[in-house]
């Protein structure tokens, strides 16, 4: 194990796809690992996308992080696509659409599955997201799964959320609704070469209008992936927005929240194995059964399973 | 569906090479999936270097290759060779598409554990994954 730490802090790429796979897995040397490399993150820029499927949040990422590398910044990427619900397999497409970065040594993509975790993410993505950060990458950015109306956990993560919307996708009440809307830090109409554009950037700036006199407007911005329009006007945008969060305070604040959200998630993890440990399957079943024919109710159920954690 | 960190077998299947045709690629690509498999498809018009940076990267227990343009043994030797570079000496290799029986033992010879012609059963593809790769 030590050997691969060793490797990892000299920027071994190799040790590092190997350490991501075994914190992914939550396996317990991945806790080990994870453990040892902690103190060394904390000092990357998070930058989640997010979007609708096919809003080009991808093609936008790999144009980003293209961008990113002409300032000579280095880049991890993490792209999550669904795994299934039935067979827990997972078709992994990102990397399709960052072909021109494929061998630049100043960039890593890593795809990962879904896995089941809500809000376009994955069960172990602050993880893998912090060992990325430990590498010493000064950007990490994050896609999201297509998103739609309400995925909003990105922002517990990303420190900076962009929002990809794309014309002709809905008309002006869409974004009047609550919900991912909310957490955009940056909006972003990509496919700004397709009709109605301009139409949708001035229906989001009327908008934001309405917000609270005082609160910080998300920029909006046009940009046209394909062709890398328009990011280097992001990435102006980005680290405008990183700046307002280290001298709001705001930056200290989402740090102390996601860390407040992590430690409560896998608290909520360890005590569930343990539940999962202290009670036989057989024992399980049968509670189950009993749900399913009303002879009990879940809450009774899930008292009785619990009562090696409860003291 | 409840969410699971269980390690499931990642799986890069790639096409090098020239040739636009991947329907067997993503034939394989879906099986594999359906099989519980997290599979990392990167599309048609790989270099060799891309594709063994995308093994390396995604750090995948096995790598499938599929080819249609008949230069598999121009090719995949390099793929190979590329692999090694890297340090990627543990994954299990298979190859799939348009390659005459008589290439298998030099296929063989290079490392490749099976060669799926035309007309293979896809849960073939997917049992042999199962039973071979190293985890």
């Amino acid at each position: 194990m030590d050997e691969l730490v060793e490797r990892f802090l000299k920027k071994d790429r190799r040790a590092l796809a190997r350490i991501i796979s075994r914190v992914e897995n939550a396996t317990p040397e991945g806790r080990e690992y994870f453990r040892a490399l902690y103190p060394h993150s904390g000092k990357t820029h998070i930058v989640g996308v997010t979007g609708g499927a096919g809003s080009g949040k991808s093609t936008l990422t790999g144009a980003l992080a293209a961008a990113y590398r002409k300032r000579e910044k280095t880049v991890g990427i993490v792209a999550v696509d669904p795994s299934s619900p039935f067979t827990k397999g997972a078709i992994l497409g990102d990397r399709i659409r960052m072909q021109d970065l494929a061998l630049d040594p100043g960039v890593y993509v890593r795809s990962m599955a879904g896995r089941g975790a809500l809000g376009g993410l994955a069960p172990t993505i602050s993880e893998v997201v912090s060992v990325m950060d430990a590498f010493g990458f000064d950007i990490v950015i994050i896609e999201t799964i297509g998103a739609g109306q309400d995925e909003v956990e990105i922002a517990g993560t990303a420190m900076t959320t962009i929002l990809v919307n794309n014309p002709g996708t809905g008309d002006d009440i869409q974004a009047l609704k609550a919900g991912i809307i909310e957490i955009a830090d940056i909006l972003v109409v990509n496919k700004a070469d397709h009709p109605g554009a301009d139409v949708l950037v001035s229906q989001l700036r009327a908008l934001l209008s309405l917000s609270p006199a005082g609160s910080r407007r998300p920029p909006i911005l046009k940009t046209t992936a394909t062709k890398g329009e328009g990011l280097d006007e992001l990435i102006d945008a980005i680290d405008e927005h990183y700046e307002y969060l280290k001298s709001s305070g705001t930056l200290a604040e989402h740090r102390t929240e996601d860390a407040r959200r992590q430690v409560l998630s896998i608290a909520r993890q360890i005590l569930l194995e343990r539940i999962q440990q202290t009670t036989p399957e057989a024992e399980l079943s049968a509670l189950v059964d009993r749900i399913a024919a009303r002879e009990i109710d879940p809450h009774t159920a899930a008292e009785s399973i619990t009562t090696s954690v409860r003291g | 569906m409840s969410t699971t960190t269980t390690a499931q077998i990642r799986v890069l299947i790639a096409k090098p090479g020239l040739d636009g045709h991947d329907r067997g690629a993503k034939v394989v690509a879906r099986a594999l999936r359906d099989g519980g498999c997290e599979v990392i498809y990167t599309g048609i018009r790989q270099t060799p270097e891309m594709i063994a940076e995308a093994a390396l990267q995604e750090d995948v227990d096995v790598v499938g290759l599929s080819i249609l343009s008949g230069a598999h043994l121009e090719l995949f030797p390099r793929v190979i060779a590329e692999l090694k570079k890297r340090g990627v000496d543990d994954v299990l290799l298979f190859c799939g598409g348009i390659i005459p029986e008589e290439d298998s033992k030099a296929l063989t010879d290079l490392g490749f554990s099976a060669v799926f012609r035309p007309g293979t059963n896809t849960q073939d593809i997917v049992k042999f994954v199962y039973e071979h790769v190293k985890k």
